[in-house]
């Protein structure tokens, strides 16, 4: 009796161990469906723009244009004026003030979105013909719906005679969506609707490459000569032991070391993606030894052996046999090391890529930002708009990480040779 | 008859760390015949087995005093070569180990790297000759391009021991090269020592006293580090010397 009474004990721990990890599980689950949701919520808006429909006159004397071929004068034509006055034009104002009102619902680059609709369509000159403006960003949320309109006009962004508009521009079916192709195209901007993250996906892509080109050959040679042709004594052991510890180093003391070594001793350009991608390298190093490591540690001693019976050379053994063997490992962990890298921020703040910085970076000598400063940069930001655009970028880095992981599952599994 | 000392032994002695694995080694093994080292487990055998391609050399802790000489050249003066000594002295280990690559680039690895064919004809050659002589052509050459890993085990030591004479060694030694192979497979491969003899000069450590029997012409004994009695293999295992070797043969201890 006693026998059964401990055989119904010991099921019923099984029984409450299996709970446990499930209520685990979900509870895990639970709290990254809330975030997934949370940042897809506010995030999906900002792939889309608003756009104000508008019917213009390409006035030639508006745009002291007197010869079509001119390209000098096509150029240097004023499409600010051209905008502002037939924009202001369609709409009934009685003052100054509300011509001002007018005018600023439209994002400040009309004068550049005109010159460019100009230069598609010259044939158009004289001519009266539709145009789709960007909206500002206080329209472009109304729209969206993120902007309340029932509280008091002095607290709100936009006056009673600028929502007066918008209903009326509604109703005429003048305001419409269109993919929000800037957020992929444009650097960062003040005003909200004109930021893009492409100068921060530029800009981690050279850290990222940076970071691969240094690390990836120092790391792989350093494990091959840890594992395979260091004597074994007290310096290599400390050596490892370093190494190990260095991978528990906290991010931000790197970018201390890049700031204090790099920027004010070496003085290489700040901001930039060539000093960011040196400190996150420094960072990647040991999370790539370790795996490398561990990787050429797995491939049996037997394949070395057979490769020195032949008459091999110890490089050649090593070479020719054991890393090749030991490659998928070390790719894996690579690429892990690297999507941590890429999801760094706090180095990257102390080397100040956290600048403000409109122009797509053109090499990694430029100043840039990078996707997590860029997430760091827009939630700090006042501005509604940017609301949006912190939760697209973050979709957009865990699009990258996601792909990365993939990868490194993929190198792990397909590239893997089986000995028996 | 008139036998030629391929490889001597004068004097040897192995330590790992503080721990002495072989006690002054004193033997000599002829050209091509088949030599065999038996004794029970942790003998020392292996060890020996092992000092005369210099393999010992890959581990940190192991040193040895002694000389061994092939030719009459002592393999363990200073500045001696060791990838030359390999080329030499070739070796098929215990368990098979072929790489993960094709059974053709297997074969091709060793002459690839000594630069021994002169183009891609010659080593085609080589690959072809040297899975002849290892009893496999008829098994693997169409399937030549498929990984050598794919194999049964038996023919992986065969591939091994093809691997082994492609870059044309003048001894070659085998470790417990059966141990791991069912008895027809264990066949083939005692058959191919027998076959290999004429061109190469053959040392097995072996753990089947038959085997040992059926395939050398001499035998040493090894017990607990020391080279206890090394004779014809006929004589050894009618009527040997010594008490120890008598009590291991017939199955008394070991």
């Amino acid at each position: 009796m006693n026998k059964e009474l401990r055989r119904k004990k010991r099921y019923q721990a099984e029984k409450r161990f299996q709970v446990y990890g499930i209520i685990a599980i979900s509870l895990a689950i639970f709290f990254v469906g809330i975030l997934v949701t949370k940042i897809f919520s506010d995030g999906t808006s900002a792939f889309s723009r608003t756009m104000i429909k508008t019917e213009i006159k390409l006035d030639a004397d508006l745009l002291g244009i007197t010869d079509i071929n001119n390209k000098d004068e096509v150029e240097n034509a004023d499409y600010y004026t051209l905008i502002y006055d037939e924009f202001t034009k369609s709409i009934p104002f009685s003052n100054d003030e509300e011509e001002k009102q007018i005018i600023t619902l439209l994002s400040p680059d009309y004068e550049y979105e005109a010159k460019d609709f100009f230069l598609k369509n010259k044939n158009q000159l004289g001519k009266t013909v539709t145009i789709l403006l960007t909206a500002s960003d206080d329209f472009d949320q109304l729209h969206k719906g993120n902007f309340p309109r029932d509280i008091p006009e002095d607290r709100r962004r936009l006056s009673n005679f600028q929502l007066q508009i918008y209903d009326q521009l509604v109703k005429e079916n003048k305001v419409t969506k269109v993919f929000n192709n800037y957020l992929f195209t444009k650097g960062d901007s003040r005003d909200p609707e004109l930021a893009g993250f492409g100068g921060a996906i530029i800009g981690s892509f050279f850290t990222i490459l940076i970071c691969l080109i240094i690390s990836f050959p120092i790391a792989l040679m350093a494990a091959v000569y840890l594992e395979e042709f260091a004597p074994k004594n007290r310096i290599t052991e400390l050596i490892e032991i370093n190494i190990n510890n260095l991978a528990a180093v906290p991010s931000i003391v790197y970018g201390l070391f890049a700031l204090g070594i790099l920027l004010n001793v070496l003085e290489l350009p700040r901001s930039t993606a060539l000093v960011g991608g040196i400190a996150l390298s420094l960072m990647t190093l040991p999370r790539i030894i370790i795996p490398a490591r561990a990787s050429l540690k797995a491939v049996p001693p037997s394949i070395r052996e057979g490769a020195l019976a032949v008459g091999a050379s110890k490089v050649q053994a090593v070479f020719h046999h054991v890393v090749p063997l030991a490659m998928p490992g070390t790719l894996s962990g690579t690429i892990i090391g690297l999507a941590q890298a890429l999801g760094e921020t706090a180095p990257l703040l102390l080397i100040g890529m956290v600048a403000f910085v409109v122009e797509i970076p053109g090499s990694p000598l430029d100043p840039s930002s990078s996707l997590p400063v860029q997430v760091y940069l827009w939630s700090e930001s006042a501005e509604r708009g940017f609301v949006e655009k912190t939760s697209a970028t973050i979709m957009m880095l865990l699009g990258f990480l996601i792909v990365m992981n993939s990868l490194a599952v993929y190198a792990r599994q397909k590239f893997e040779k089986k000995w028996n | 008859m008139n036998r030629e000392a391929k490889v001597i032994s004068k004097n040897v002695d192995v330590f790992y760390g503080n721990k002495q694995a072989l006690f002054d080694i004193n033997l000599e093994i002829f050209k091509n015949e088949v030599t065999a080292l038996i004794g029970p487990s942790g003998c020392g055998k292996s060890t020996f087995l092992r000092c005369i391609n210099r393999m010992n050399d890959v581990i940190d802790i192991c040193k040895i005093s002694g000389e061994i000489e092939i030719d009459g050249f002592n393999i363990y003066k200073q500045g001696v070569d060791v990838v030359r000594l390999r080329e030499k002295v070739g070796m098929v280990f215990q368990k098979p180990n072929p790489f993960p690559k094709s059974i053709y680039d297997n074969i091709a690895y060793g002459p690839n790297i000594h630069g021994i064919a002169q183009n891609k004809q010659e080593l085609d050659e080589i690959v072809e000759n040297s899975l002849k002589k290892a009893a496999l052509w008829n098994e693997v050459k169409d399937r030549l391009n498929e990984p050598g890993t794919g194999l049964s085990g038996g023919q992986q030591q065969r591939l091994c021991i093809a691997r082994a004479i492609s870059i044309n060694p003048e001894i070659i030694l085998m470790d417990e090269p059966c141990s791991a192979l069912d008895p027809i497979a264990t066949a083939k491969i005692e058959e191919l020592i027998d076959s290999l003899k004429s061109s190469y000069t053959i040392v097995i450590v072996t753990h089947s006293m038959a085997q040992a029997a059926r395939v050398s012409q001499r035998t040493g004994f090894f017990h607990l580090g020391k080279l206890i009695e090394m004779d014809e293999t006929d004589k050894i295992f009618k009527n040997p010397n010594n008490k120890m070797t008598q009590d291991y043969i017939t199955g008394r201890f070991g």
